[in-house]
């Protein structure tokens, strides 16, 4: 059955950006439900990864599926509307708008628009209700009303999983969720993506190895571009070769963070 | 007891816009002929002003090229008249939307593929096609030397109880108070609806709406296309009120005016864009009694608005109503 049976599969993709070779033969197999980290150093490839598996770039070769479907190079709307829904690294919100408005978009990017092309969007039935649900999931009913650019840094990053989420994604792709936060923050998130259902499968990439190895099933540890080792986070952890890629050659240390 | 301090400003301003209404509704009644034809004009342009910013302020494309539309709506009512006899308010009005809906959709769909400056030059590009298009098809345009309209038309509503005579100056303004409120209406109302949501996400990141599942350029298109027929609205009643039109009022000049008024008016507030309109016009008319410079007064004071004052006139009004409030 091979890729059939994953949430995601990534098959043999190749990247170039001119003459850096930003990833080789990358592959990846996410089961449905598992949460799977991307780990490696700057420029490994992690993001560029995310970009083709979203619909941003198009590889160079190379096959992805969500689920069943392929999806290689289809434009990201269709691609999110088939169930996968992203994240990004630097914060990407409709600063202008409030945090309610920002889910509400979300929500109705996922109702019938010729059902409800001419009705005012806050009469919709339900969404007000789902959009409200969603910011509770993520924690922020009380900033409601809020503009999203008045958020602190934190709240930003809380409201971007909630933005994701509101389109009732199978597959989530976080990119550094809790970069450039607070080890309090860091501990809110962390146990915002714990609280997730099951039903929603996610792949994230974090330098944090605390955030890591606390939510990952499996981890993948991209290097160069190349994938250098993918499995249960336990054996990952150990791999020489992960140790390399971290911590240089110097094997004195046995394991990360152990 | 929060409620009503809430609510007391929206209920001031509404009174405020009814009482404005209602003045407006009375100005044939009082005024002299050439003001009222002054603030007929300054409708019309304000709607043309409000159509474009539909595009510029609530979806975030600056379009230099919607004279377009607007010649669009004139022409086809002054060709079907001259060349097809037809003098019907009732034919010509939808052909003419239509034709400057379609125009919109072909403009539209080449260059909304692009953004920013990209966007500005396309769509001014094929603004002059069409000023060029006009300006040699003589057979069909009438050339340099504009189109005529010849008689303007009467409607017998409800007769014979109401008529009303277009070449009337009087019944004419209502006519125009009446569609442009209408449409000042229609386009608030187009900004609610899912589509005018989507549309204010695009405003604000693109690429975010597009990762939402949205496909992003079908939504710019179908408010482009929106946009265009409003603009053709303005391009009609300018027809009826004017009776002739020439390859001018289509070229880049016209489309640039018309971005100086919702500029100046406010972007992103429909309403703004009358503001802006007689404000343009206004000076146009008094400062050019005074002197042959006035554009470098005009200029001066865009430039002055564009520096101090980027939400225009409605923000201006806003910041000295906010101040009041205060005290």
């Amino acid at each position: 059955m091979g890729p059939k049976m994953n949430a995601l599969s990534v098959e043999n993709v190749w990247k170039r950006f001119a003459s850096l070779m930003v990833l080789e033969d990358a592959k990846l197999d996410v089961a449905s439900g598992e949460r799977h980290a991307i780990i490696g150093p700057n420029g490994a490839g992690k993001t560029t990864l995310f970009n083709i598996v979203s619909g941003l770039l198009r590889p160079d070769s190379g096959r992805v599926f969500l689920g069943t479907a392929e999806i290689t190079s289809l434009s990201p709307d269709k691609i999110s509307l088939m169930g996968l829904s992203r994240t990004f690294q630097v914060t990407n919100l409709l600063m202008n708008l409030t945090a309610y408005e920002n889910v509400r978009l979300a929500v109705q990017s996922r109702l019938k628009m010729l059902h409800n092309a001419l009705t005012r969007v806050e009469r919709i039935p339900g969404i007000r209700e789902r959009a409200e649900e969603k910011l509770t999931q993520v924690n922020l009913e009380h900033k409601m009303s809020e503009q999203a650019g008045k958020l602190s840094y934190g709240e930003q990053r809380q409201l971007e999983i909630g933005v994701a989420l509101a389109t009732d994604p199978d597959v989530l792709l976080l990119d550094e969720p809790t970069a450039g936060m607070s080890p309090v923050e860091t501990e809110r998130v962390s146990q915002l993506i714990l609280s997730l259902p099951r039903t929603v499968t996610i792949v994230f990439v974090d330098h944090d190895m605390d955030v890591v190895f606390s939510l990952a099933h499996r981890v993948t540890v991209l290097h160069a571009g190349r994938v250098i080792a993918q499995g249960p986070k336990d054996v990952v952890r150990c791999l020489s070769e992960v140790m390399d890629a971290y911590l240089g050659h110097d094997r004195s240390q046995e394991c990360l963070l152990s | 007891m929060n409620s009503s301090v809430t609510q007391s400003p929206a209920m001031a301003g509404r009174y405020i816009v009814l009482a404005l209404i209602a003045a407006l509704a009375l100005v044939p009644f009082l005024a002299p002929k050439y003001m009222v034809n002054l603030l007929t004009e300054i409708l019309i342009f304000g709607l043309l002003a409000a159509s474009l910013d539909l595009v510029l302020g609530y979806t975030g494309l600056a379009s230099l090229g919607h004279a377009a539309f607007f010649g669009a709506g004139a022409y086809t009512v002054g060709i079907l008249a001259v060349k097809g006899h037809c003098t019907s308010v009732l034919a010509a009005v939808p052909a003419a939307l239509l034709v400057s809906m379609v125009l919109a959709l072909i403009v539209g769909f080449f260059s909304l593929r692009t953004s920013g400056i990209y966007f500005l030059m396309i769509t001014l590009a094929f603004g002059q096609m069409l000023f060029a298009l006009v300006h040699k098809w003589t057979e069909l345009s009438g050339g340099s030397d504009g189109c005529s309209l010849g008689k303007r038309p009467i409607i017998q509503l409800l007769s014979p109880y109401l008529t009303v005579d277009f070449s009337d100056y009087r019944h004419f303004y209502l006519v125009v108070l009446v569609t442009v409120l209408l449409a000042f209406v229609a386009l608030r109302g187009v900004v609610k609806l899912p589509l005018g949501q989507v549309a204010v996400g695009i405003r604000e990141n693109e690429l975010r709406v597009r990762f939402m599942g949205f496909n992003t350029f079908a939504y710019k298109l179908a408010m482009f296309v929106i946009s265009g027929c409003f603009a053709g609205l303005a391009g009609i009643l300018y027809m009826y009120f004017n009776a002739f039109i020439s390859p001018e009022e289509l070229s880049w000049v016209m489309s640039g005016k018309v971005l100086v008024m919702v500029i100046l008016g406010g972007v992103g507030t429909v309403y703004g864009s009358v503001l802006g309109a007689g404000t343009l016009l206004l000076m146009e008319n008094w400062l050019s009694s005074y002197t042959e410079r006035w554009l470098l007064i005009l200029g001066s004071i865009f430039v002055f608005f564009v520096l101090f004052a980027p939400e225009g006139l409605v923000g201006v009004f806003r910041g000295a109503a906010a101040r009041w409030g205060r005290k």
